[in-house]
């Protein structure tokens, strides 16, 4: 469906996707007037009778979500990163993660790397946010194909799950033969003298970053952690005893994501040096995705450094 | 409305009324104020109009309840336990961390409640997502709910207000609990948001006023509710806060405070005095 290298924006995938398992009567798909940016048009078109417009009123919609799902429907409610995650806490909080409903949360636009409409449109709080409320699962898909998969795995899982897209075409990394469980990370490539874990688009420059150690005498494993909760602790603790350093990447504050969450198995099962890639506690700014990348250290260079400073740790 | 109907209707709101009392009491904390004031309409809407069934609370064709004004659990575990959907004697136990009834309600472990609440605006919003699949479905299933009239405070009431008027929701029926009072005090001096008619008529709502202790026109209002298609409507419940314990009405202070054991047996006797009013019923 994606070609391996073809690039394009998770948000596609996920438009894409709710129309092709849309096929099931259960799902419905709310959006707050954004259908063109997060893709949801896309539903829409295959299955009008089951899209239903919120307008630009995030917190009502989490709650119909709410509503619709008591009813036996499947809501996908759909709406930046920044205004679903961010908005919406406290309606998603109460009325969705409380009552363990069955709503999922379409958050596109998610990072840094919406790029030209600057900070206020950057969400890098949202797994944060979304890790500390019980119930919730967070799916944080590194390309088109895990995108599609993410969707799917979404629908079959009862309870709610927060799923974050981006704006931004990123290389497709998985071919048709990817396997995606919920909870399961995924190593794409081993390595014994450092683990870099990544999430999301910063798993193509994990893998980047692998090719630059290589060619400096570093051997780096790299894993793609799509859940960040529950998170993949077996997948974390044998990666720190193998190889005994760890580099986190993503697109997100390192404070609260998926830094954090990799710190606390650390912390608890297996101390090892560790660092984490992500914008440092800081709001972004408009800029070209790739210039914000290097202003921010959210790049394989930056990656790279952190890596062979974890080793110098041991 | 013949007398003996009205009566019965009477005793069962006294009774509910009475177990609203003994909840805070037991839990020495709770509202009783705002359960007090719609505890008439609650009633009404379980005793003779809603579609439940304390055997069958799940069915998919049942009708709905909401209660958007969550902190009214007392009089919600009161209904509930006056129609057989929770024992009557669990009602002491609200509050306490062994049981399921919650300071607030919780849809997950408590028979009979249809949505979580407690934080203010919300379960209208949940209430409008249950008559659009109701919709959608093509259910004859009713969806009521009861706002606070200083919830209405909350912008996202006014999200929903349009949310229900746009998608032509006539499946739902909304109750507005008006007894002008609000933690801080007068709703009017703590951030008005009178005029409520003019406000949901304006956001394409039927809007319906009423006096919300009188049945007959509780039963009028739901009738014409049923009647009106391609709107919701709201129904304006002119309420006492506080009603028929004689020391809570009209006192903003009881919105949130538990009664004392000498407040208890005043507040009880009070209401043993509705009862014994109440010609032929007992």
């Amino acid at each position: 469906m994606y070609a391996i290298g073809e690039k394009k924006a998770t948000r596609e995938a996920y438009g894409a996707a709710l129309a092709e398992f849309g096929a099931d009567e259960r799902v419905v798909v709310l959006d707050a007037d954004l259908s063109p940016a997060t893709k949801t048009g896309t539903f829409k078109k295959a299955f009008p009778e089951r899209f239903f417009n919120c307008g630009i009123a995030e917190g009502n919609m989490m709650s119909v979500a709410a509503g619709l799902s008591t009813c036996g429907k499947i809501p996908f409610a759909s709406s930046f990163a920044m205004f679903a995650a961010g908005r919406a806490f406290e309606q998603i909080r109460n009325a969705i993660g409380y009552p363990k409903l069955n709503v999922k949360i379409g958050a596109t636009h998610a990072g840094i790397s919406v790029g030209e409409d600057g900070a206020t449109h950057q969400c890098l709080e949202d797994i944060g946010l979304m890790r500390t409320i019980p119930n919730m699962v967070i799916l944080n898909p590194a390309d088109c194909q895990e995108a599609r998969l993410a969707v799917k795995a979404a629908i079959d899982h009862q309870g709610p799950v927060y799923l974050r897209f981006g704006r931004l075409a990123v290389p497709t990394i998985f071919g048709e033969d990817y396997k995606f469980e919920i909870g399961k990370g995924v190593q794409l490539a081993d390595g014994k003298d450092v683990t870099i874990i990544a999430t999301g688009l910063m798993v193509a420059h994990a893998l980047e970053a692998k090719t630059i150690l290589e060619e400096q005498g570093i051997s780096a494993r790299i894993i793609n952690m799509h859940t960040i909760k529950p998170i993949d602790r077996d997948i974390i603790i044998k990666a720190a005893k193998e190889t005994g350093a760890i580099v986190t990447a993503e697109e997100h504050n390192i404070i609260g994501g998926l830094g954090s969450a990799v710190a606390e198995v650390l912390c608890e099962e297996c101390p090892v040096p560790m660092l984490r890639v992500g914008t440092l506690d800081t709001f972004g700014r408009s800029g070209a995705p790739a210039k914000l990348f290097e202003i921010y250290g959210l790049d394989a260079k930056t990656i790279v450094e952190k890596a062979k400073e974890a080793i110098a740790k041991k | 409305m013949n007398t003996e109907k009205l009566n019965a209707l009477k005793l069962s709101a006294a009774n509910v009324r009475k177990m609203i009392l003994e909840g805070v009491h037991s839990a020495k904390s709770g509202h009783p104020g705002g359960s007090l004031s719609a505890a008439d309409i609650l009633t009404y809407l379980y005793k003779e109009e809603m579609n439940v069934d304390p055997k069958n609370p799940k069915n998919p064709d049942r009708d709905r309840f909401v209660m958007s004004k969550g902190h009214a659990s007392p009089l919600v575990y009161a209904v509930l336990a006056e129609f057989g959907f929770i024992p009557k004697e669990d009602i002491k136990t609200f509050r306490k961390a062994d049981s399921y009834l919650q300071g607030h309600p919780d849809m997950k472990g408590t028979n009979g409640v249809d949505m979580s609440t407690g934080s203010l605006g919300q379960g209208i919003s949940a209430a409008c997502g249950m008559a659009l699949a109701g919709k959608y479905d093509k259910k004859d299933y009713r969806v009521y709910a009861i706002l606070g009239d200083g919830e209405c405070e909350e912008g996202q009431v006014w999200e929903a207000a349009m949310f229900a008027a746009h998608y032509k929701l006539d499946n739902l029926c909304a109750f507005l609990d008006f007894n002008g009072l609000q933690i801080d005090g007068d709703i009017t001096e703590v951030m008005n948001p009178t005029p409520f008619d003019k406000k949901f008529e304006a956001f394409g709502w039927n809007v319906i006023v009423i006096d919300g202790h009188n049945f007959e026109e509780i039963e009028n209002a739901v009738n014409t509710a049923k009647a009106t298609k391609g709107k919701p409507t709201m129904v304006i419940a002119n309420t006492t806060k506080g009603k028929d314990v004689s020391f809570m009405e009209n006192d903003a202070n009881w919105h949130g405070a538990a009664p004392n054991d000498e407040q208890f047996e005043k507040g009880m006797a009070d209401i043993e005095e509705v009862i014994k009013s109440i010609g032929g019923a007992c």
